[in-house]
């Protein structure tokens, strides 16, 4: 290996990007928990296939894109484009670890990002054009917005801080989410029949397995094992541990309850506000931003019932709003002696960084906002991206799928049509005989064991 | 004859059931079953929305009983059912025309 190479290093990366991978389908419980029973899977799906499609795109296109070569600050050229002119053992420019390394950690960003805008669309979008949408913003909205944040484009130059994503991922899918369910809009019965969530150990579960992955989310980013990526760890559970109690304790006075969705919500809420800033503010600050994100997105997911848009599982009260916040605190909570040496205005560095911060979220806000709301138009027009009324009606497991996620009847059903070679030759419907001949196999096999 | 109907808690099955069973009780009906009382069900909260959940799970337990025995079994049935809050449920007997075991065709109190 090249000389400056870190063992260390390369082996945190890549177990961090294991981390974040395992984030997207966890990210698919906590949505998959909270949607009715009868589009679970289609919600599991909605994020699973992110993985499928953005793995690709990333390796033909994707990464080049965002981290290639700049281009006026605005994209990457296509030096990179199919993993070309990447060796194997090239280091990272500035770096201890592989270029491979940093190419499989972004991806996995890549990947969950576009998850996350699912959560607001639930229910009711046709599946066929999730997988065009995911594809289209992908490219047209995350991979220059993730050059500018991030592979040295003009906002990485101002520069603005966002250590892990709190503008490029979260305030980008919040705002994505807001303007695709402006233009699919609201599910049949929003606000008139009960919504709830079918199943709240999975939303537990999902909120667990992203809040492990999260780990490597932030203390991977910066690209080595160190003292930094030590403190973003800690800063990044606290955050998490002080929004779970600031949701709790805020709905504990407003409605009554410590509920357990509240605190999977403050969990994630905390999450996002922290992954901007967690490098560069102490634990103490990470607590504060912490208990802010965590009461203030409680009370922000209420907003779409005041306002009258249908985010079904809260991606703009709790990635929008958390983004945000996370993003403008870091302008009070810098505290210079972390991985910056900018400071924030509570500890003597006005209001400069802050100023800084906020034209970073306005400019991803409004750019992926607009640019999504235009493919979400124009898919509209063309393949359409809503499911019929008949079809979000029975269900969008069933009907895009050809499954359910659990069978409430206890009968297994009739096989209808065998898989099997015979059956397809033979040109037969195969419904008993197979049916049959499978289960008489199966004794048979059972009494010969016996 | 008399049909006795009770609607209760389900948590209150085991306990019924056995008291049934001391009684001498030989046989009886459990059916899942869901509704509400004055109570209307209950509340739930999700990200600060309410919902009423107003059909709420209950068991319903049918028996057959003499017309002498059926006072008795009522007492018993609402005394193992009780919990003295709100949503215990309802217990209620009816006339019975006729009774038949089907396997031996025998009628009324030999069917018992």
């Amino acid at each position: 290996m090249p000389e400056g190479f870190s063992a260390g290093d390369t082996a945190f990366v890549l177990v961090c990007a294991m981390l974040v991978m395992l984030m997207t389908p966890g990210l698919a419980f906590f949505y998959g928990g909270m949607v009715r029973a009868k589009s679970t899977l289609n919600m599991l799906m909605m994020s699973f296939i992110s993985l499928g499609v953005v793995s690709v795109l990333w390796i033909l296109f994707g990464y080049s894109l965002a981290f290639g070569p700049d281009v006026s600050g605005v994209i990457g050229n296509l030096d990179f484009v199919g993993m070309r002119n990447i060796e194997m053992d090239g280091l990272l420019d500035g770096y201890t670890i592989p270029v491979f390394a940093f190419v499989a950690f972004q991806l996995m960003f890549a990947i969950l990002t576009p998850a996350l805008i699912s959560g607001a669309v639930a229910d009711r979008f046709k599946f066929s054009a999730w997988v065009v949408f995911i594809a289209l913003w992908v490219t047209i909205v995350y991979f220059p917005v993730a050059h500018w944040v991030w592979g040295g484009g003009w906002i990485f130059d101002i520069p603005v801080i966002d250590f892990a994503g709190g503008t490029a991922v979260h305030i980008n899918a919040g705002v994505a989410a807001l303007a695709l369910v402006l233009v699919v809009g609201k599910r049949i019965g929003f606000k008139r029949e009960a919504m709830r969530p079918h199943s709240l150990p999975l939303v537990m579960l999902g909120a667990g397995l992203l809040w492990f992955g999260w780990f490597g989310f932030n203390a991977g980013s910066g690209l080595a094992a160190n003292g930094l990526s030590s403190v973003v760890l800690l800063n990044t559970n606290v955050a998490a541990a002080a929004a779970v109690l600031g949701w709790l304790v805020l709905e504990r006075i407003r409605d009554g309850h410590f509920t357990s969705l509240g605190a999977a919500s403050g969990a994630v809420a905390g999450l996002v506000a922290i992954t901007p800033a967690c490098s560069v503010v102490s634990p103490l600050g990470a607590i504060a931003i912490g208990l802010i994100a965590g009461v203030a997105c409680a009370w922000a997911v209420g907003l779409k019932y005041r306002l009258g848009y249908d985010d079904s599982l809260d991606v703009v009260g709790v990635h929008l709003v958390g983004g945000i916040i996370g993003s403008l605190l870091i302008g009070l909570f810098a505290t210079g002696t972390y991985g910056t040496e900018d400071q924030g205005l509570f500890y003597g560095g006005g209001l400069e960084l802050l100023g800084r911060q906020a034209i970073g979220v306005a400019a991803v806000a409004v750019y992926s906002f607009v640019v999504t709301y235009v493919i979400a138009l124009v898919l509209r027009s063309t393949i359409g991206i809503r499911a019929s009324e008949d079809d979000e009606r029975t269900g969008l497991d069933q009907v895009a799928h050809a499954e359910t996620a659990y069978d409430f009847t206890g009968g297994a059903g009739v096989l209808s049509r065998s898989a099997s070679p015979a059956a397809t030759a033979t040109g037969k419907p195969g419904r008993t005989d197979d049916a049959d001949g499978g289960r008489s196999g199966h004794t048979a096999e059972a009494k010969v064991e016996a | 004859m008399k049909l006795i109907t009770a609607v209760i808690k389900p948590h209150r099955l085991d306990d019924v059931k056995t008291a049934l069973q001391a009684f001498g009780v030989h046989g009886l009906t459990v059916t899942e079953a869901s509704g509400y009382g004055r109570q209307r069900g209950h509340t739930e909260v999700y990200r600060g929305a309410e919902y009423t959940v107003d059909l709420v799970p209950k068991v319903r337990i049918e028996i057959l009983a003499d017309d002498a025995d059926a006072e008795d079994l009522l007492d018993v049935l609402v005394k193992a059912a009780r919990t003295g809050k709100i949503g215990d449920g309802k217990v209620w007997s009816s006339p019975v025309d006729t009774v038949i075991r089907v396997r031996t065709g025998e009628r009324d109190a030999e069917a018992l």
